[in-house]
């Protein structure tokens, strides 16, 4: 179905998906004041099933706008396979936050209508965040999905470790989204415009090139979008507000946050400056080399899982920066699918850290670990397919992934930046497995108790992607083709699309 | 018959499958039937596998037994299997042994048996997927979720060391790895942009013209891939640990199989893939000379030690050490020499980890010293013993000697002094070999705990016979196991010596296809057809094949 999107009608029609989630929040939002009243109680316990129901809703409405053509100028919002496949990515983020929270939440006294309002809303502002081909528009997404994730790291009141979280990522976060509005400011200021496409039109066809103006405005933007992804050096909150935030949180964020902040990143750095490659790729590339080795290297000597997979979440951002470095149709299609297979992988794993940590978070230590495997076999293979896949290793998602980034970055001619990317995975491959040894090599000593039976939604959310991680690394094409044409749909400027004129 | 049954066209999947649904079964299946479940799948793959001995044509250099199947279309990648002579002899071994160990295993493993067959089993599956592998991303694949079941293997079952020892297998067989998935994607990307063709598959990648100055960077990534699995000094040191800490079926399957993938790796990609690189003679030289090492080294470090099965993992780098000097010697007596160490130490070495196993089961005590005297109390035990190390070290009329002898000839041809020295660590083998063998069957009987050691039972007769067998039969008659490597390693040298020979790549080779016009193509001879014409002319008439690349490259995968 054709879409103009000159017309206001069918902003309508292309956003659909937010539009679906937006309203379905509200009503939630609205549902839990009435049944509350004024009393201080948790919220029905039917509330992550109406949250489940939300994001699938959202997940038709998006599988629908699917089909939608694009004529007449460039609009505010994307219509491509990029924007669908991140959407859906960011949904099955949502759908997995709901399924491994419920007992967590209602062990913590956190049933609140508001958390999960405040995940729906931020699922929309990353999709927002992630869609929009206008720098203004990408600004009230990255609020909007920042904004609740702030809220929600802090949302433990009785909590210290996630007061302290809260402060550090709110006063950073602010922080960064300055420098990320200088940079919209300049951009502006060089190319004459916030819209993506006409920016490039501006730096190529009309021969602004690398103004002294536009140099600065990406390199405040992709200060702006490291703090989001974590990338080193920008990532001094991460480690303080994933320990601090409770664990489906920090689920979400690692998994969720970082894939529309990447999105995002790639769009404006692969669409709006193409032809300032020259200029930026050295930001890229030595973000991408000092986040891989050293958050790889600190993550070595993490004792506390839950940190070590806040570690572990930075140096995929590497990876992920490798990718971004390759600014090509590979690169950004191994971003798609590597945020399908991590969002798998590293929600999976948060799962069972969060069954292994029980009530209160109490056992973040390894030595929970020892003889989990034996114990329960189920945690422990998953566990085991978990790490394997964020080791990259063979017959996982992970694997096929991080191959799919080193192509993007060989066939660049980055093969000294694919090296480093295996010797940080090499180094990687210590501390994944040292959960592994625990659980396996190791006898429990008398501290350890059983972790209780998993509640029905983390089961299925464990299984379910244990089994998707698996079947990406054995059957990828289909996923493969899929992320190759979606990428490839947002670098081709649509032919209908004329340039617009003011 | 069995061709009535296209036996040609499913072996190697089946040898693929069948342990890959032990796994399965095992897992599924009550503990106390694991290890006959495994024992019986594993005799079944090896019963699939014993036609491919007969069926096998030594008369062409072509891989056989060849299927294939897109596996991942989107990137070129095939499900690709095929075997030639180097290849069939692996891939026998590995059957081979593979219930031999399970059967060693039965009293050894006694706790998680269910696991412990699982993982033994998924062992088997990438140790032979390696092994018939012609595509490089699924050699990739199998080469490294062979890690794993192994990492578990030592890990769980292993000795007192055993969480160090994992860790360190674990992490240096994988550092080599890696590098060579980027070689690997290095070989696809410029395969790419000479023909536009998205393909891992070997033999596509076998045609492509490589600078010296690639294969020179390439050849360091795959080489140390391979080094370090063989093991060469100085990438040895995971070797010790792991053996002795293993348990005894994963130390003889680790020396007996997994110690082979590294010498295959050389034999099937880097001399092929990178033949000015491979042949260049300070390389070459250097890996001579660390093969030395090897021998000299390996045998010294053993003679001292007090732990015997720490004395056998060294022993297995100093026969590596052979197997590297032949391989890179070059020559057909050479290479031939490598295969028959190869299948010989496996024999070999692999007999011996599960006497050692069986002395450990009564005793509970690997240190040489506890023992004495026992050809007096366990004769049978002592009989197999004594024969096990005089084949490793080398008697006539022992596979040891065939192989040893032929790899030593073979170098002299090419690098006389080197063979000399090399000479010496077979009289090393006897100084660190024959003290041991004295100081635990004979001597006199000091201890009373060993006065009363039963001898080998039945189910222990059984696990050894077909190894001693297998390394008479070797010493004795080994033309079978020649005749079957003899083309194949032929074409092989013939084809390295003449892409090496070939300094500069002849220019004006214009693929078909779109492919950059300033890419010079060598002339794509099929490594396959060494029967038609000499090197020479081959390499005198180029255009005789406008480097077409595609075509010629998928005729030797298909031609079976």
């Amino acid at each position: 179905m054709p879409v103009d999107l000159s017309s206001p009608a069918d902003y309508a029609l292309v956003m659909l998906p937010e539009i679906v989630l937006s309203a379905w929040a509200m009503f939630i939002l609205l549902l839990d004041v009435f049944q509350k009243g004024s009393r201080s109680e948790p919220s029905s316990s039917s509330m992550p099933w109406l949250t489940l129901g939300g994001v699938v809703l959202a997940v038709i409405a998006n599988a629908w706008i699917a089909g939608l053509q694009e004529t007449g100028p460039a609009g505010m919002i994307a219509v491509d396979g990029f924007r669908i496949f991140v959407n859906f990515v960011f949904l099955l983020a949502a759908g997995m936050f709901v399924l491994i929270s419920t007992r967590y939440i209602d062990e913590e006294n956190l049933r609140l209508g508001e958390l999960y309002v405040l995940i729906l809303f931020a699922t929309v502002g990353m999709m927002v965040f992630a869609g929009a081909r206008d720098l203004m528009v990408m600004f009230i997404g990255l609020e909007l999905m920042s904004l609740p994730i702030y809220v929600l790291t802090g949302i433990n009141r009785r909590d210290r470790r996630g007061a302290e979280g809260a402060l550090k990522y709110f006063l950073l976060g602010a922080f960064s989204s300055a420098f990320f509005l200088f940079g919209i400011a300049l951009a502006y200021g060089g190319a004459g415009s916030t819209n993506l496409q006409e920016i490039a039109l501006a730096i190529g066809v009309d021969g602004i090139g690398a103004s002294t103006l536009l140099v600065v405005a990406t390199a405040l933007l992709a200060v702006g979008f490291g703090f989001k992804v974590a990338a080193v050096p920008f990532h001094m909150w991460t480690p303080d507000a994933y320990e601090g935030a409770p664990a489906p949180v920090t689920a979400f964020m690692a998994a969720g946050i970082k894939a529309a902040a990447f999105a995002g990143f790639i769009r404006v750095f692969f669409t709006a400056f193409p032809d300032l490659y020259g200029t930026w790729d050295a930001i890229a590339i030595w973000l991408a080399i000092i986040t891989m080795a050293s958050a790889n290297l600190i993550a070595l000597v993490q004792g506390n899982v839950k940190r070590m997979l806040a570690y572990s979440s930075i140096a995929h951002a590497g990876y992920l920066l490798v990718a971004l470095a390759a600014a090509s149709v590979l690169g950004a299609a191994s971003f798609l699918f590597y945020s399908v297979t991590y969002t798998l992988m590293t929600m999976g794993a948060f799962g069972v850290m969060m069954v292994v940590a029980q009530r209160g978070e109490e056992r973040l230590d390894l030595d929970a670990y020892s003889g989990l495997a034996w114990r329960r076999p189920l945690l422990g293979v998953v566990m085991t397919i978990f790490l394997l896949s964020l080791a990259g290793f063979p017959f996982t998602g992970g694997f096929i992934g991080k191959v799919f980034i080193l192509r993007a970055a060989v066939e660049r001619g980055l093969v000294l930046l694919a090296v480093v990317l295996v010797m940080a995975s090499l180094i990687s491959y210590f501390y994944y497995l040292r959960v592994a040894w625990y659980m396996w090599f190791r006898e429990p000593d008398e501290r350890t108790s059983d972790p209780p039976a998993l509640a029905p939604g983390m089961m299925v959310a464990l299984v379910f992607a244990a089994v998707g991680v698996v079947l990406l690394g054995v059957l990828p094409g289909a996923l493969l083709e899929l992320a190759e044409r979606s990428a490839a749909g947002m670098l081709q400027i649509p032919a209908g699309l004329t340039r617009f004129v003011p | 018959m069995l061709e009535s049954m296209g036996y040609s066209s499913w072996a190697l999947t089946a040898l693929l499958l069948l342990p890959a649904f032990g796994m399965a079964a095992v897992l599924i299946g009550r503990e106390e039937h694991a290890k006959h479940l495994a024992l019986a799948m594993s005799t079944v793959a090896f019963i699939v596998s014993v036609p491919l001995w007969f069926t096998y044509s030594a008369a062409t250099p072509a891989f056989q037994f060849t299927s294939s199947i897109a596996w991942i279309p989107q990137w070129g990648i095939h499900y690709r299997v095929g075997i030639d002579g180097i290849s069939l002899l692996l891939v026998l071994l590995t059957t081979a042994l593979f219930p031999i160990a399970i059967l060693g295993a039965y009293s050894y493993i006694a706790r998680r048996s269910k696991a412990f067959y699982a993982m033994i089993l998924l062992l088997e599956t990438g140790v032979l997927g390696v092994f018939v592998a012609l595509d490089l991303f699924m050699f990739f694949m199998f080469w490294e979720i062979m890690l794993v079941p192994m990492y578990f293997i030592i890990g769980i079952w292993g000795g007192e060391r055993r969480i160090y020892a994992a860790i360190k297998f674990f992490l240096y067989t994988a550092v080599g790895s890696l590098l060579m998935l980027v070689g690997i994607l290095y070989l696809f990307f410029k395969y790419r942009a000479l023909t536009g063709d998205l393909s891992f598959a070997y033999m596509d990648l076998l045609q492509l013209p490589l600078t010296f100055t690639e294969q020179y960077w390439l050849f360091g990534a795959f080489a140390l891939a391979f080094a370090i699995k063989v093991p060469i000094f100085p990438f040895h040191t995971w070797l010790p640990d792991a053996h002795v800490e293993a348990p005894t079926p994963g130390s003889v399957i680790l020396a007996a199989v997994l110690l082979k993938l590294g010498a295959y790796g050389f034999l099937r990609f880097l001399l092929p893939l990178f033949p000015q690189a491979s042949t260049h003679p300070t390389i070459v030289m250097i890996m001579m000379v660390l093969g030395l090492i090897g021998i000299t080294y390996g045998a010294w470090v053993a003679a001292v030690q007090p732990d015997a099965k720490k004395l056998i993992a060294y022993t297995s780098v100093a026969h590596m050490g052979f197997v590297v000097l032949g391989i890179f010697a070059l020559t057909l007596q050479g290479i031939q020499g490598a295969m028959i160490v190869m299948l010989s130490h496996g024999l070999s070495t692999g007999a011996m980890f599960l006497l050692l196993g069986m002395l450990y089961e009564r005793r509970h005590t690997r240190a040489i010293d506890d023992f004495g005297g026992l050809a007096a109390v366990a004769p049978g035990f002592a009989a197999v013993f004594v024969f096990t190390a005089l084949v490793s070290i080398g008697l006539p009329g022992t596979s040891g000697f065939v192989g040893e002898f032929l790899a030593l000839i073979g170098t002299f041809q090419t690098h006389p002094w080197v063979a000399v020295i090399a000479t010496l660590g077979v009289i090393f083998a006897a100084y660190y070999m024959l003290p041991m063998v004295q100081k635990i069957l004979f001597n006199s009987l000091t201890r009373p705990e060993n006065l009363r050691l039963p001898d080998l039972n039945g189910r222990e007769i059984a696990v050894l016979a077909p190894l001693v067998a297998g390394m008479i039969w070797m010493g004795v008659y080994p033309k079978p196991f020649l005749e079957r490597v003899d083309v194949t390693l032929t074409t092989l040298i013939e084809t390295v010596e003449r892409k090496s020979a070939q300094t500069s790549f002849p220019l004006g080779m214009e693929i078909e296809t779109d492919a950059p016009a300033e890419a010079a193509v060598v002339p794509a001879v099929p490594v396959t057809d060494g029967t038609d014409g000499t090197p020479a002319a081959n390499g005198a008439r180029p255009d005789s094949r406008t480097g077409n690349i595609v075509a010629s490259a998928g005729a030797g995968a298909d031609a079976e």
